[in-house]
């Protein structure tokens, strides 16, 4: 399989393009044969992934070492390089964004919001997803860019196009407007807000690069750079407070989350799914792969900011859950709570919490998004997010009802599912963060989380009891509601299945992560971690 | 490390239980089989997927009964049989397994024995009510996430099956959730035992880390040994371990969800309060009992008190309460604040053989309440009266139920009981003593009205009551027994020739615990507590005596001041009405609005900031493309009416222009900083 070597990671990236090419020369009526496209792209592409995976060399586990690694020249004039490659920590994401993808055309199947359209649809998940696959393989710093900036395009279009479009009124403006486009113009210029800092930073580092050696953006020179102490200073400080800016808004931290409830309510259930699935691990993966390795001092520097801003946003998001009255809202909310104990895990620099980043991440992709998934298909049979119109729905429908019970309580946390141990260990992690981190911002921010944890279950048993449980409301007495179909069952058994699985034995996420993240950990910082200084 | 710390077993000459032991993982995973084959298969079965939960758990019942058998004759200790399932860095690991000592297989057989009888049971109990399949599959997975809790050889697999637990409850207290009543009382189960379970998950954090490993052996061992990175964080891990388990165990002031919890069908009642779910705390405490003795020791008076308070205060609400269920439960909570005091107090073997003990009789009471229940299809003690004559079994079995919770000799609660009180007055707890003495008279004060009130005098209720099918008294029976005599298996100084006793079967295990247990009868003490515990009865005779009308005896109780306290159980259910209520209410709500206007309130801001400035800089000049590309709002606001066509087109050159504007701004300032 030396092809493989080669050209594998560039056609896993490029081939749903591809396929965005050939869709578009389908005529737009042939709808049978687009779907089946579509699906045959995204089902090739993620067969690739599982090729990357089988022939994945786990026992190379040197941090800054990749597989399958392509490297050509590019953009000469900026010493930009076509460089792509994977290692332990993106591979799990990589594969996560292919499967869920597979599962969001299937899904989409039979479900089409209006303005259906389903080439024009597909074609624009399948740019997304060359987009998040690409960001999750680049290891130069403008591909990199690029990458993470295609994605926004596709999600505005699903947003703005196929979105919700009840009128909205928003506070301090006189007019009302459309929630998908405020949602989408909203969840548009934020992102680029950030992402021009994140540019910056990127540009700032190329320049500096250039007074030891060769100017680069190639993130493996610049990690040697980095843990060689190349960037200090004030500058190091900014550069970093610029890609911070950039990953952060895209996670969303605390208070720069405001565009997700927004986006996250207003885009069409496939659009959620992704959004929450991939599109906010992005951020966070950002954070693991470019700012922790390249300004490891200013990581450390930074840490107790973001251990603050994750344990306010676990507590604050969890809060504003409570007081949501729209299902597919408080959901969104919940993901402000959950990437915050991602970014918690993170911003302690210990193994252990980077372990804890991303089985966090791997764990809110298939449960977040089978929340989206659910929520969607409920509101495609009620026609209504209000939690207080609802009720009663383990009568209704007890399938949808059974796996949306499942879901919360895989959302909440529930040891022996996948939730769990990204919180459990986040809170390990931040019990003794690297060693000179402050122990009281860390501690209080583990104790902040604890509390957070009965808080998610709270607004999750909210949801429930209003959704699922009591009689059906005299609205929905007697309708005929049809229960899960196979579309929706095929799509979602996998995430359940991999929920339990991944609950029961998370070292199908660790035995790939641990030895490359112990490495990064080991180049960075030198590795003071969690039990460091045990005797004995 | 395993087998280092192996050699450190204080039972070096116990059998390993051998295939039984090695096969014991068995115990762990048939419920979840059955399970899921009864989500798949139930609906289609006669008895509604019971064939599998019972099924399930006889085969447990063999591995359990063996394994205790083999623990009596030889003694078996096997160390712990572990899998790793995650490596999360710093040498820490996840692993699950499952621990094969004298403390487990005393649970394996509490748990599946007890199990089985309930559900047997059940089989007849629910039978014609709704959704029978789903009240197996959730059973059985309350067995196993228990089984996988008293099973768990570490930290973390203890917190899932403690988890599992509480889900399973949430599920079952909840299980006729039509009615928002039910869904209430799970809900308030499942949210105050998660806020308990901070302190479960934050102590294994804390001890976890110390230490290096979640294993409980070597969390023994280390405290035991001194370890000095332990010792530093012993008290504060301690503490938060002990406040997890006054979740699960109900004790004050986290008890407040165990009386709401009666919400669930009665053979839930039953297997709650008896074998499973509560006794979880005391299990944890005991599993950690070497880090109590030997370094948290400080803690012991503070857990003492709380038990102390739970036992007495406790009791004194099963009193007022009018709901035979609701007697039972606030019996329950009293009845842990015994275990708990006990084990905190230095007890390991007296708490733990409370646990035994009260498992049977309290299952046997619960599921009396539910034969009388099924009869007469009312909770409350009003409706009744006069039962025994309608139920001789069920009146047989409850009396005996009733008369081993108030301890009389020689039923089995009085040698537990005695043990408690031994160990407390041998342990300096002389005022904690005498408060336990107190409680066992209102202990049998409350039971003979129970017993009063629903089995003496005349019918009150609607209907003819009629005895239970067999399949419900058989049970009955069944747990009698053990409630009669297990109480010999401990007698303080007799080692029955072949066996030994309870105190030599929960001796095997890898760590020494530093325990004491009593070498004799104390026949003083033995004495006081039986008077009390006579003298109750007789008190509560007198008053609830046959024929006198209930509500004439519940007057001679409206004591002023004290009643109304009791009937409003303390004032503290409101307490934490309102605390839940402000969190979810007000709270809440002020955080939405500073998100809606304070935070998106400058956002917005912001974007009508950068719409007016520009505005006022190009003035009219193309309308068009700054519209499109500073101010989405009002862009979108006019793009709203126009179609789809418009939009796609129009939204390109916003993202072009969006795109070029920023990386002007970009460059500009790139020039700046350099």
């Amino acid at each position: 399989m030396e092809w493989f070597d080669t050209w594998g990671l560039p056609l896993i990236v490029f081939l749903p393009l591809v396929g965005a090419l050939v869709l578009g020369l389908i005529p737009k009526e042939k709808e049978d044969a687009v779907k089946a496209t579509a699906l045959l792209f995204s089902l090739v592409t993620f067969g690739l992934s599982l090729v990357a995976i089988g022939l994945f060399d786990f026992d190379l586990d040197t941090y800054n070492t990749y597989q399958f690694e392509v490297n050509t020249r590019w953009i000469p004039a900026i010493d930009s390089n076509f460089h792509l490659g994977v290692d332990g920590i993106s591979l799990p994401l990589l594969v996560l964004s292919c499967f869920v993808t597979v599962l969001a055309v299937i899904y989409s199947w039979d479900h089409w919001e209006e303005p259906r359209n389903p080439r024009a649809f597909l074609m624009l998940m399948m740019i997304l997803l060359t987009g998040m696959n690409g960001t999750f393989v680049a290891l130069d710093l403008v591909l990199f860019f690029i990458f993470f900036e295609v994605v926004l395009v596709p999600m505005y279009f699903l947003i703005g196009i196929w979105g919700d479009k009840a009128p909205r009124k928003i506070p301090g403006f006189s007019r009302v407007v459309e929630t998908r486009l405020y949602a989408a113009i909203k969840f548009f210029l934020f992102t680029l807000f950030g992402s021009a800092f994140m540019l910056l930073g990127f540009l700032a580092l190329y320049f500096r690069s250039g007074e030891f050696g060769d100017r680069t953006f190639d993130i493996v020179e610049l990690t040697n750079l980095g843990a060689s102490g190349a960037f200090t200073g004030t500058f190091a400080f900014l550069v970093f407070f610029g890609l911070f800016l950039g990953f952060a808004v895209k996670v969303p931290m605390w208070p720069l989350h405001t565009w997700l409830p927004d986006a996250h309510t207003a885009a069409p259930t496939v659009g959620s799914v992704l959004l929450a699935a991939i599109l906010l691990k992005l951020g966070t993966y950002g954070f693991v792969r470019i700012s922790l390795p390249i300004l490891p001092n200013e990581a450390v520097r930074w840490a107790p900011v973001i251990a603050i801003l994750s344990a306010i946003g676990i507590i604050y998001g969890s809060l504003a859950c409570l007081a949501q009255t729209d299902m597919k809202r408080l959901i969104a909310f919940s993901s402000v709570g959950h990437m915050g104990f991602v970014m918690l895990g993170i911003s302690t620099l210990t193994d252990v919490g980077i372990n804890a980043s991303i089985i966090g991440m791997v764990a809110h992709g298939l449960i977040t998004g089978l929340l989206f998934f659910i929520a969607g298909s409920m509101a495609h049979r009620y026609h209504t997010r209000e939690m207080a119109r609802l009720g009663g729905q383990m009568k209704l429908m007890p399938i949808m009802g059974g796996i949306l019970g499942f879901t919360a309580m895989a959302s909440l946390g529930l040891p022996g599912l996948a939730g769990f141990w990204g919180e459990f260990m986040s809170l390990v992690s931040s019990y003794n963060p690297l060693d000179g981190l402050s122990l009281t911002v860390f501690r209080s921010a583990m104790v902040a989380g604890a509390i957070g944890t009965v808080l998610t279950a709270g607004y999750m048993l909210y949801m429930l009891q209003q959704v699922n449980f009591g009689e059906p409301s005299d609205e929905w007495v007697g309708r005929n509601f049809h229960d899960v179909d196979r579309f929706e069952m095929t799509a979602w058994v996998p995430l359940i299945i991999f929920t339990v699985v991944v609950g029961f034995y998370p070292n199908l996420i660790f035995g790939v992560t641990n030895d490359v993240v112990g490495s990064l950990v080991e180049m960075a910082f030198q590795g003071g971690a969690v039990t460091a200084g045990l005797g004995g | 490390m395993g087998s280092l710390l192996f050699a450190a077993a204080e039972a070096t000459h116990a059998g390993d239980g051998g295939w039984w032991a090695d096969t014991a993982g068995i115990m762990l995973i048939s419920p979840f089989v059955a399970f899921l084959l009864i989500l798949a298969f139930g609906k289609r079965l006669r008895y509604n997927g019971a064939e599998f939960a019972i099924g399930a758990l006889a085969i447990n019942t063999v591995w359990a009964v063996v394994l205790f058998v083999l623990n009596m004759t030889e003694g078996v200790l096997r160390e712990p049989v572990r899998f790793v399932v995650g490596d999360i860095g710093s040498g820490l690991t996840f692993e699950l397994g499952w621990a094969v000592d004298g403390l487990s297989i005393m649970m394996y057989l509490l748990v599946n024995l007890v199990g089985l009888l309930v559900f047997t049971y059940a089989v007849g109990y629910m039978e014609g009510d709704r959704r029978v399949p789903w009240f197996f599959a959730a059973f059985s997975l309350f067995a196993g996430s228990m089984l996988l809790l008293v099973g768990a050889p570490n930290l973390v697999q203890l917190i899932i099956g403690w988890e599992g637990v509480g889900l399973a409850s949430y599920l079952l207290i909840g299980f006729y959730w039509e009615d928002h009543e039910n869904v209430n009382a799970g809900n308030k189960a499942f949210m105050v035992n998660k806020l308990a379970d901070v302190g479960l998950l934050l102590g294994a954090v804390f001890l976890g880390v110390a230490i290096g490993s979640f294993d409980f052996a070597e969390l023994n061992l280390a405290a035991v040994e001194g370890n000095a990175a332990l010792s530093a964080v012993a008290i504060a891990g301690g503490a938060l371990l002990f406040f997890g388990a006054m979740g699960k165990s109900a004790q004050f002031p986290f008890h407040i969800w165990l009386p709401d919890a009666m919400a669930g069908p009665t053979p839930v009642s039953a297997l709650m309060h008896a074998a499973t779910m509560v006794t979880a705390g005391i299990y944890l405490m005991a599993r950690t009992f070497p880090l109590y003795q030997q370094m948290a020791a400080d803690l012991r008076p503070w857990m003492v008190a709380i038990g102390t308070i739970t036992l007495f205060a406790m009791g004194l609400l099963a009193l007022v309460v009018d709901d035979i269920k609701k007697v039972l439960a606030y019996s329950t909570v009293s009845q842990l604040g015994y275990m708990m005091t006990a084990v905190a107090a230095g007890g390991y073997t007296a708490g733990l053989f409370h646990l035994f003990t009260h498992a049977f009789f309290k299952a046997l009471l619960f599921l009396g309440a539910g034969s009388v229940i099924h009869a007469v299809h009312s909770n409350n003690m009003s409706d009744m009266g006069g039962l025994r004559k309608y139920m001789p079994r069920t009146y047989a079995t409850f009396v005996i139920g009733a008369l081993a919770l108030a301890g009389i000799f020689p039923l089995s609660g009085f040698w537990s009981k005695d043990e408690i009180l031994a160990t407390l007055g041998h342990e300096g707890y002389t005022a904690v003593m005498w408060i336990a003495i107190a409680g066992a008279f209102v202990t049998a004060f409350y039971m003979t009205r129970a017993v009063a009130l629903t089995f003496h005098g005349t019918y009150k209720g609607h209907g003819h009551p009629h005895e239970s099918p067999p399949v419900m008294t058989v049970p009955l029976i069944a747990l009698a027994v053990p409630s009669v005599v297990a109480g010999l298996l401990n007698i303080p100084g007799v080692s029955w020739p072949g066996i030994g006793n309870f105190t030599e079967w929960l001796a095997v295990r890898v760590v020494p615990m530093g325990d004491h247990h009593a070498e004799a009868i104390d026949f003083f003490l033995a004495g006081v507590g039986l008077l009390a515990a006579v003298a109750g009865i007789v008190l509560g005779w007198l008053i609830f005596a046959p024929d006198r009308d209930t509500q004439q005896a519940r007057d001679r109780l409206e004591i002023p001041v004290l009643y109304p306290l009791f009937r409003r159980k303390y004032y503290m259910d409101d307490v934490a009405l309102g605390i839940s209520r402000f969190t979810m209410g007000p709270f809440a709500r002020f955080v939405n609005w500073t998100n809606t206007y304070i935070i998106d309130g400058v956002v917005n801001g912001v974007g009508g900031l950068v719409y007016h400035l520009a505005r006022f800089i190009y003035g009219g000049v193309d309308q068009r493309g700054i519209d499109g590309i500073v101010n989405g709002l009002s862009a979108a606001a006019d793009a709203a009416g126009s179609g789809l066509r418009k939009l796609q087109t129009g939204r390109v050159q916003q993202y072009a222009a969006s795109f070029v504007m920023g990386a002007i701004v970009l460059v500009i300032v790139f020039v700046l900083v350099r």
